[in-house]
């Protein structure tokens, strides 16, 4: 079940950095939240894998690990935020520029990219 | 402690000029000076104490784990230092008084003098290598703020700027030699170095060390070639050329030389760095003063000339030469000094500098005339004056330098001819100016200076004459003891400062220096007119241009990496980050640990492959964005899902939760933003980033699956134990969240605040594009808010947010809490205004939801200070039972009013982001008319 769960973060933090390496600004808050959802699965593993474990005090259970979950918590709200400003600033971006390219150019015109 | 107040007295003496200011210019002046005078009296008053061989020291512990300590010393050569900064110092506060005008701020002026003179002092009296450098630099400041001080000038812009650099340059240069030196010797500390000069010499990083303070040194005392800083820093008012470039700042760097002498010195190498940069800058510095036109000019290319005989004096590794520099460089500071001041009256006087409209000034100004004449006098090296022995002490030294091999006659023979070429610009200096017919076109009638303008300048001549009459009565004493802390213990030279020696070749190399130098003067015409076939260049040109070549070659080193486009950022940034995860991976000897793997069920088993594929899809299908973005969701959906699984209640709430407001955030979006990417990666570019996410994914993989194998070592037993009785709550997660990590907490709410207000200010009058149709060209369904939507929504609310309470309420013990609560309630208030529109909901909702999230972030905040009024530190928790009626008995506890702030801030913070972005196609949209 590990080596499983360990494939499914990778897959999904490959999915994230392929879509944060686009030039559109969509794709790359996708991307964004996508990288989240795996750094939030890493974090949380973490603890170790437990099932039909509890962080609940008297619940008759072995206790799983309270931390990571914690710090995962608060994670998930704090990308939430952050994704929000992202998106926003890409919205005001498009609206300033005219453009939804990451690059902040004038037109939409799609451009030669510097190697 | 006395030590310390001659340090400190000026660094106080910096405010007294600001204040002093308001009871005008005479008594600012005065004001000024008393805190020096101050110092200079403490100074004579341990200068017994020196002469007796003693060495005051202070020592105040600072910053220990760099081993820089506000450690000072004062042995000879410091006091003597001290004695020409406070002294000269005091005369210029009072010649400052007179040359500055009204349109002068004078108490800027003295402000900065005195911070000047407080890094002089620094400087001079350290015992720490690191304060040396701290007070070495702080000379470069003030003194940038000294030259460009007349800042409307162009020239003193320039002039202050290039000061800057090459001084500052050669100030990073000495910090690297000063810790090469502290890594040989073992310590910083001053005294313990000094001693150490066998150990330092003997050292293989001798060289570098000694390189790198030379190069602090020489580019501080202006020597070739490094010397073009030197004439430009003229634009400075007079006084702090007068100060900065007879006196203190140009001999910053030879102190350095004296200090270092029974450090560094001794070697041949010390020998060809010192002594042939000094020759080379004693020779092209007084070629040039005979050659410039301008009176400070002259004085500018002496002051170079006469560093480089100080220089090469150190240079000659002898005790007796460095007898001979620490003289020079007494007489130096009084000669120069009075030159400059006396440059200063002329100019002051007539309204020019140039010497080809000065002549004859004697019949307008007798006395400053005679004050000159014994100066230059002194400079040109005339007998009965001080600069004739230290002079005559130099010439009989470079006899003794038999460094050069057969070449040897060379020295003797360039020191005299720098000797012959010093009393020619010191011969031209007087006649050119003070003599030579009349006046041509000077802006001004000139007459005699104020009265207490000259006094500084007679003060030092009587110096001069003293000195140079009675040498032994006078400066033996001080030199001596001076020269104690210069040359190792038992090689100090029998200093026998005659007049007269008897007929020797020194004598008659000074015959020969004085007659050439008439001879050279007549001349002079023929030597301009071979200089005429040069194409002068101007340092400032050159050092502009340089200076722009290497911010162009540092600019296209940059550009190759920053082109501005941040895709090109994110690639390197992920390749880095790449690069230095797998470098752990490949440290590690293998990937997996002891542990026994779980085996697979088949709901975990199709959860991740469903996972896999719905990442895969979002990427796949990442052109069209709709749909790309309704895979997202499903992704979303199953890491919460996954945290269920894996006994993470509280998680997977939270992930649900969020995953409900992100979508609808990103669907609002979406609706301004272009529904499809086009396609422009080129292949090359495609299979890169491929291989790139692909090389993430696996790193991650690897990681995750390492950590995954191996034995788990937590501290979360702690808070297992420690939740019921200290945090009086039951859900670990939630106790931890508001209690034992509140101070997070906070902080992260904070953030969601901060965040709120930021899309709050940045969808303050955005420039939209709306759509008017979907992107297949239909137009949007005239049924705006459906009916069943609108009525279940509605009927919803009421008992979503009975929920939202309820799942707040049991937090502490069950899964819950303030987090999830809030996204709850702030996914049913934005149901209904999907539902009903913003319209509808405005008018029921009527009011804004900034103070909502502020209030929640200020709830927590003071929940946290509370604990202070009962004397506990900052978010200590307190709770306890209470039985409410109908209720039952609830455990109450402070964290619960904490979780309270959590809940209003992200309740606040969402709905800000996500009403405010709904509303911005309304009239209700943010804009600062409406605020």
């Amino acid at each position: 079940m590990e080596a499983l769960y360990a494939a499914t973060t990778g897959i999904l933090t490959a999915c994230g950095v392929y879509l944060i390496l686009r030039g559109r600004t969509f794709p790359i808050v996708v991307g964004l939240t996508m990288l989240s959802y795996a750094a939030n699965l890493f974090l949380f593993s973490m603890g170790g894998l437990r099932t039909a474990y509890t962080t609940i005090i008297g619940a008759n259970m072995p206790y799983a690990d309270p931390l990571p979950q914690a710090l995962v918590l608060t994670a998930i709200v704090i990308g939430f935020a952050m994704t929000a400003f992202v998106v926003i600033l890409a919205m005001r971006a498009r609206g300033d520029l005219g453009s939804d390219h990451a690059d902040g150019q004038r037109s939409d015109e799609p451009r030669e990219e510097k190697q | 402690m006395t030590l310390l107040l001659i340090v400190l007295l000026p660094l106080l003496g910096t405010l007294v000029p600001l204040i002093g200011i308001r009871a005008g210019r005479t008594y600012c002046a005065w004001l000024t000076a008393l805190l020096p005078a101050v110092a200079l009296g403490i100074t004579l008053y341990l200068a017994p104490l020196v002469f007796s061989g003693n060495v005051p020291q202070f020592f105040l512990p600072w910053i220990p784990q760099l081993d820089l300590h506000l450690a000072l010393r004062l042995d000879g050569l410091s006091l003597l230092f001290v004695l020409l900064i406070l002294g000269i110092g005091l005369l210029i506060i009072l010649y400052a008084r007179y040359y500055l005008s009204e349109q002068d701020s004078m108490g800027r002026f003295y402000a900065y003098l005195m911070l000047f003179m407080t890094s002089m002092l620094g400087i001079v009296t350290s015992n720490n290598l690191l304060l040396l450098w701290f007070f070495w630099e702080l000379t470069s400041l003030s003194s940038f703020l000294l030259i460009g001080f007349w800042s409307h000038q162009s020239d003193a812009r320039k002039g202050a700027r290039m000061a800057l650099t090459v001084t500052g340059a050669g100030g990073l240069s000495l910090l690297a030699g000063f810790l090469l030196l502290g890594q040989i010797v073992g310590t910083m500390d001053l005294s313990v170095v000094l001693q150490s000069g066998d150990q330092v010499r003997s050292s293989p990083y001798y060289l570098y060390a000694l390189v790198l303070i030379l190069l602090g040194a020489f580019t501080k005392s202006a020597q070739f070639p490094f010397q073009f800083w030197l004439p430009k820093a003229m634009a400075a008012p007079t006084p702090v050329s007068a100060y900065l470039h007879s006196a203190t700042m140009v001999k910053a760097g030879v102190f350095l030389l004296a200090r270092m002498f029974p450090v560094l010195a001794g070697t041949d190498l010390w020998f060809y760095f010192v002594a042939l940069t000094g020759l080379v800058t004693l020779l092209y510095g007084a070629y040039f003063a005979l050659l410039k036109q301008d009176l400070k000019g002259v004085l500018a290319f002496s002051t170079i000339s006469h560093l480089g005989l100080i220089t090469m004096l150190f240079g000659l590794n002898s005790p007796m030469a460095a007898v001979a520099g620490v003289f020079h460089i007494i007489n130096h500071a009084t000669f120069k000094a009075s030159l400059f001041m006396a440059a200063g009256i002329v100019d002051h006087e007539c309204g020019t500098r140039d010497i080809r409209k000065l002549n004859g000034l004697w019949r307008y100004m007798p006395y400053t005339t005679a004050l000159a004449t014994i100066a230059a006098a002194s400079m040109a090296g005339v007998p009965l004056l001080n600069g004739f022995l230290s002079k005559e002490m130099f010439l009989s030294e470079s006899l003794d330098a038999h460094m050069l091999g057969g070449l040897s006659w060379l020295i003797p023979a360039l020191a005299t001819l720098g000797s012959v070429l010093s009393a020619a610009y010191s011969l031209r200096f007087i006649h050119d100016v003070f003599f030579n017919g009349e006046p041509k076109n000077l802006p001004k009638k000139p007459h005699e200076p104020p009265r207490y303008m000259r006094l500084p300048i007679e003060i030092l001549i009587l110096l001069c004459i003293v000195v140079g009459l009675f040498p032994s009565s006078t400066v033996s004493g001080l030199l001596n003891a001076a020269v104690t802390a210069v040359v190792p213990a038992g090689y100090e030279p029998e200093i026998d400062l005659a007049i007269w020696h008897g007929f020797n070749l020194p004598l008659l190399m000074s015959a020969i220096a004085l007659g050439g130098g008439i001879l050279v003067y007549a001349l002079r015409h023929y030597i301009y007119n071979f200089h005429r076939q040069f194409r002068s260049q101007d340092p400032n040109v050159i050092f502009e241009a340089s200076t722009q070549a290497i911010v162009r070659v540092a600019q296209q080193a940059i550009d190759r990496f920053e082109n501005g486009s941040l895709q090109r950022y994110m690639f390197w940034l992920l390749l880095t980050a790449l690069g230095f995860s797998a470098y752990g991976l490949i440290e590690s000897p293998r990937l997996s640990g002891n542990l026994p793997a779980q085996s697979i069920d088949w709901a975990v088993a199709v959860g991740a492959g469903m996972l896999c594929l719905s990442g895969l899809a979002t990427v796949f299908f990442h052109r069209r964005r709709l749909i790309s973005l309704i895979m997202l969701s499903v992704v979303g959906m199953l890491v919460s899902l996954a945290f269920a699984r894996f006994s993470a209640p509280d998680l997977a709430l939270t992930q649900l939760a969020v995953e409900v407001v992100t979508m609808i955030l990103l669907m609002l979006a979406l609706f301004f933003l272009p529904q499809k990417t086009p396609k422009e990666s080129s292949g090359r570019r495609i299979m890169r980033d491929v291989l790139l996410a692909g090389a993430f994914g696996g790193v991650v993989a690897s990681l995750n699956y390492a950590v995954l194998t191996r034995p788990l070592q937590s501290i979360s037993s702690f808070f297992l134990e420690n939740s019921v009785p200290g945090g009086g709550g039951h859900n670990v997660v939630n106790v931890i969240l508001v209690d034992f990590r509140g101070f997070d907490t906070l902080g992260e709410i904070t953030v969601l605040g901060i965040a709120g207000l930021a899309i709050f200010k940045l969808l303050n009058r955005l420039k939209l594009f709306m759509p008017s149709s979907d992107m297949e060209g239909r137009p949007w369904s005239p049924e705006r808010f459906p009916a069943i939507l609108a009525s279940m929504a509605q009927s919803l609310l009421p008992l979503a947010l009975l929920v939202s309470v309820f799942i707040f309420l049991r937090g502490h013990n069950l899964p819950g809490g303030g987090f999830i609560a809030g996204l709850v309630a702030a996914a049913t208030l934005i149901l209904l205004y999907m539902a009903r529109g913003v319209e509808w909901a405005q008018q029921r909702l009527d009011f804004q939801f900034q103070p909502i999230a502020v209030a929640g972030v200020l709830i927590a905040t003071l929940t946290g200070l509370g604990s202070w009024v009962f004397g506990y530190p900052f978010l200590t928790s307190a709770f306890g039972h209470f039985h409410i009626p109908l209720i039952g008995d609830v455990e109450l506890a402070t964290a619960l009013l904490f979780d309270l702030g959590v809940y209003l801030t992200v309740v606040g913070a969402t709905l800000m982001i996500l009403a405010n972005l709904g509303k911005v196609t309304t009239p209700h949209r943010p804009s600062k008319e409406k605020r």
